[in-house]
């Protein structure tokens, strides 16, 4: 199996990158800080204003490795690649496919609506003792409809559209009750439904940046195994939206991103002092804070799982890559159906 | 998998200078250098191939060594640091 290459985060201002021999090398001030040899690299994720040397991005794009430049918020801003890889058969099937989308938003929507099921239910189970009358049953009924809308989107017929509306109920549902799964007391650390561009909380703040960093992870995949990331199933066509990569993300948001958003809190390892309020409102995290996320989403990649369907472990941060190339072993016809990644 | 990479060459000879920088550029494109002599290298069977080829085209047999340690799959396992100037973990978070 392909091996979990690592990410390069460099949040400090004023850093420099360049090449040296086969080696990334980060610098400070003159200061050397990081030196990682690219073959042990697939991307690096630059915050804010760092200097690139020309020859970096040079073997950035010779070696396959990607160089993605956010802004200081950690919103997207731009993003080095090398030439287009893959094959231009399995496009053309993609684009096929992504005609009649109905097969593939199904699973993508089966895969996701349980996922989120997953969440609650672990929520419930681990802290069911701490959980007042009123949050528990919230949780369970929540646990109750996201079932049915399940079954709905398993057995229903339905085209994409119906569908999609079937994941709108089921996100409001999930937002609507994942503030029970928060355990602080402090009142600032709330959710009260899902605000973005910009966020307006701290919780919203975080979410987002997760969710920035797991869909590069999911362009990334895409890419890797040769699909076009901006043709979509679920989502649709927009210019500069990566479709695709946001419908890979949608599986793995509920695990990869809530629940890590949700442990980061509940073990208080972050708090409301970790963001501040800029001018209209928008909430950012702090650099310091930011570390800590970055620290813990990469560990978090590297947690085994078994893989229901390929019955094999593999790293968290890998199942983006299988995925795609499940989604491409299903458009290219040696897999009939796409098979979802559930989680357990 | 991860090697150990120790190597000497003597510098006396002429050419012997070249050699040292030709084979400790070698090493550092493919991992990193944890004591002066001496590199922890992370990389799958067909790069060692590469990086091995190469370090043994440099060195002059007669007047150098080189020392591979396969530490295997889960190297880091084995490696364990004592006092200043500790590696870094290639293969966890990097964040600079």
């Amino acid at each position: 199996m392909k091996k979990l290459l690592n990410t390069l985060y460099v949040t400090t201002e004023g850093a420099v990158l360049r090449k040296d021999g086969e080696n990334a090398v980060v610098s400070v001030d003159g200061i050397e800080r990081a030196r990682v040899p690219f073959h042990m690299l697939a991307s690096i994720v630059l915050f804010g204003p760092i200097a690139v040397s020309p020859a970096m991005i040079g073997a950035a794009a010779a070696q396959g490795m990607t160089i993605v430049l956010l802004d200081r918020v950690g919103r997207f801003q731009a993003r080095i690649e090398g030439p287009v890889s893959g094959n231009v058969l399995l496009r053309r099937a993609q684009y096929a496919a992504s005609e009649t989308p109905a097969d593939i938003v199904r699973a993508l929507l089966l895969g996701k609506i349980a996922n989120q099921r997953t969440v609650l239910m672990r929520g419930l189970r681990d802290h069911s003792t701490g959980l007042n009358e009123e949050a528990r049953q919230a949780l369970e009924s929540a646990v109750a409809r996201l079932a049915q809308i399940l079954r709905r989107v398993e057995l229903g017929g339905g085209d994409a559209e119906a569908l999609r509306g079937a994941e709108g109920e089921a996100a409001a549902l999930y937002f609507t009750v994942f503030d029970h799964l928060i355990r602080v007391e402090d009142g600032n650390m709330r959710f009260r439904g899902r605000s973005r561009r910009p966020p307006l909380d701290p919780v919203n703040a975080l979410l987002s940046f997760l969710y920035t960093l797991l869909t590069h992870d999911c362009r990334g995949a895409a890419e890797a195994v040769g699909l076009d990331p901006a043709v979509g199933f679920l989502h649709r066509d927009r210019p500069g939206r990566p479709s695709l990569a946001l419908d890979l993300m949608e599986e793995l948001r509920p695990v990869l991103a809530d629940r890590l958003a949700l442990s980061l809190i509940n073990r208080r390892q972050l708090a409301a002092d970790d963001f501040e309020t800029r001018e209209g409102g928008a909430v950012i995290m702090r650099d310091e804070a930011r570390r800590t996320v970055l620290t813990a989403w990469q560990e978090r990649k590297r947690e085994e799982l078994l893989h229901p369907f390929l019955g094999e472990k593999a790293p968290l941060g890998l199942v983006p890559y299988i995925q795609a190339q499940m989604l491409s072993r299903h458009l290219r016809g040696d897999l009939d159906a796409y098979p979802p990644w559930f989680w357990k | 998998m991860l090697v150990l990479v120790t190597y000497d060459v003597r510098t006396s000879d002429p050419g012997g200078a070249r050699r040292l920088r030709r084979i400790a550029k070698a090493c550092r494109d493919f991992g990193q250098r944890v004591q002066f002599s001496v590199f922890e290298i992370e990389v799958d069977p067909a790069q060692w191939t590469k990086l091995k080829a190469r370090l043994e085209g440099i060195i002059d047999p007669a007047a150098d060594s080189l020392r591979y340690y396969y530490l295997g799959a889960k190297g880091q396992r084995r490696v364990e640091h004592v006092g200043a100037k500790p590696a870094s973990d290639l293969e966890g978070p990097l964040i600079v």
